[in-house]
């Protein structure tokens, strides 16, 4: 169990069964009054925001949470499924649930899953993945200094601003955290 | 950091100057205390076999007491568990005291000193117009939290409410007083003569933000124990410390000539007048 003095921005809660993550905290206390800790809260299951108050002597449940490491195995319609690399038990994700990491995902990646309760809430993929420019409009010739950006695809579809001189066929490296180009790994 | 340096600085020179052309004389007062005030939701930090002060009150009281007329202290205090942007476990407060006047007389002297503060800035922040809004809180309850908590009081629902609609609402550009405090909210303030169900106490806003405290003074002893010994059962009953009751204050309170005095956040003045929205940009050496 968490005090409200505990509570700060980041902190993983749970809240009526559901776990949830203080997004933006605020300590208020009239001069003369008790003090009331006013806290932004996301649940973590469902994505929705809502706010909050506790007063000093509240209670805040810990949310159980854990994260293992897994192994992506293969696309089963429209589920991905991973296999725990110590146990070696599958585990189900919807596409929904995944995100933008579902276009970033290869065959044998390591990552993370957060669990809440044996349910699967989140995935951390690594921070850069390679991929293969595979549709773009020619830059041209000799610009590589410019910080213009243009529009090319990735193999799956994905929509990704390169630099002028990404051509089809490069290899880059995509930052999963933010979906954006890193840097170009080797010429098509 | 530097610049805001330099701000408290001039900050402090110029309220020295107020003070002095006032007849005020600057004191200091004892840091520890065996006898912190007594007060429902403000706890003391324990120093070995003393308390730090959470505020200089019941010192500047015994020195009226003993005939000071027109006092002031720029004095550290400390207030456990207080963490927050308006918030710091150790800040200054600048209080002060004067005899011969109510909590209307220190309404004056406020006015006047943040006149003189703001007097030779070249930017002065909108909240320090001339033109101040004097609200009584059973108005301000009214109008944005639709209850009148001096006719029926709920300290639960007054605290929550103050925070969340009425403090929001309140004009941001220009100084904002709120007065006559419900009688359980009454602090170490007499009640109003003539109209017991409220206290004489006011609190100044600037921007929103609760800047500075005054009362009429409680002079009566008998009162002022009663009131500090229901707040050590109230503290009791919350598992909270309860401080030894200060016996050389209730002495002293019989002598004390009708007073007023004020506190007032003197790193909050500061954080606001220049701008900043936390006690980060005005408090160098910040947990």
């Amino acid at each position: 169990m968490y005090s409200s003095s505990d509570l700060r921005k980041g902190l993983k809660i749970e809240m009526d069964g559901d776990p949830c993550v203080i997004t933006d905290f605020q300590f208020s206390k009239p001069g003369k009054g008790q003090a009331i800790y006013r806290c932004k809260i996301r649940n973590l299951s469902t994505g929705s925001g809502f706010d909050r108050s506790f007063r000093s002597g509240d209670k805040v449940k810990k949310a159980a949470l854990e994260s293992r490491d897994f192994t992506f195995s293969y696309e089963a319609g429209d589920d991905y499924v991973f296999s725990d690399n110590a146990t070696y038990e599958e585990v189900h994700l919807g596409a929904e649930q995944l995100g933008d990491n579902k276009y970033f995902i290869v065959e044998d990646m390591q990552v993370e899953i957060l669990f809440h309760n044996e349910k699967a809430l989140d995935v951390t993929l690594p921070n850069f993945v390679e991929k293969e420019i595979t549709d773009t409009e020619p830059g041209a010739r000799g610009d590589t200094t410019t910080n213009c950006n243009k529009p090319a695809r990735i193999d799956n579809g994905y929509e990704i601003a390169v630099p002028i001189f990404i051509n089809e066929g490069d290899i880059v490296r995509i930052d999963t955290r933010t979906g954006q180009y890193a840097d170009r790994v080797s010429k098509g | 950091m530097i610049k805001n340096l330099r701000e408290r600085d001039a900050l402090l020179q110029s309220i020295r100057v107020f003070f002095h052309s006032e007849g005020f004389i600057e004191i200091e007062t004892p840091v520890r205390l065996k006898t912190p005030c007594m007060e429902l939701h403000i706890d003391a930090e324990p120093s070995g076999d003393h308390f730090l002060r959470t505020s200089p009150e019941l010192c500047h009281k015994k020195l009226l007491a003993c005939g000071a007329e027109k006092i002031f202290e720029v004095a550290k205090c400390f207030r456990q568990g207080e963490q927050g942007d308006l918030h710091n476990p150790e800040y200054t407060m600048l209080e002060w005291y004067r005899t011969d006047g109510d909590y209307m007389t220190a309404l004056a002297d406020t006015q006047n000193l943040l006149r003189k503060v703001v007097e030779r800035r070249r930017d002065v922040p909108s909240m320090f117009s001339n033109d101040w809004k004097i609200f009584t809180v059973a108005e301000v309850f009214e109008e944005f939290a639709g209850w009148n908590p001096v006719e029926e009081f709920d300290a639960d629902c007054f605290d929550f409410d103050l925070i969340e609609k009425v403090e929001p609402a309140l004009p941001k550009d220009c100084p904002v007083v709120l007065k006559d405090y419900p009688a359980e909210l009454c602090a170490l303030a007499r009640l109003k003569p003539g109209n017991p169900q409220v206290a004489e106490r006011w609190e100044l806003y600037l921007g929103g933000i609760e800047i500075a405290n005054a009362y009429s003074e409680l002079t009566d002893p008998v009162e002022q124990r009663a009131r500090f010994e229901k707040w050590g059962e109230q503290r009791l009953a919350l598992g909270k410390p309860v401080y030894d009751l200060d016996e050389e204050f209730f002495q002293c309170l019989k002598q004390m000539p009708p007073a007023c005095g004020v506190a007032l956040g003197l790193d909050r003045l500061l954080m606001i007048l220049t701008g900043a929205k936390s006690l980060d940009a005005v408090l160098p050496f910040r947990d």
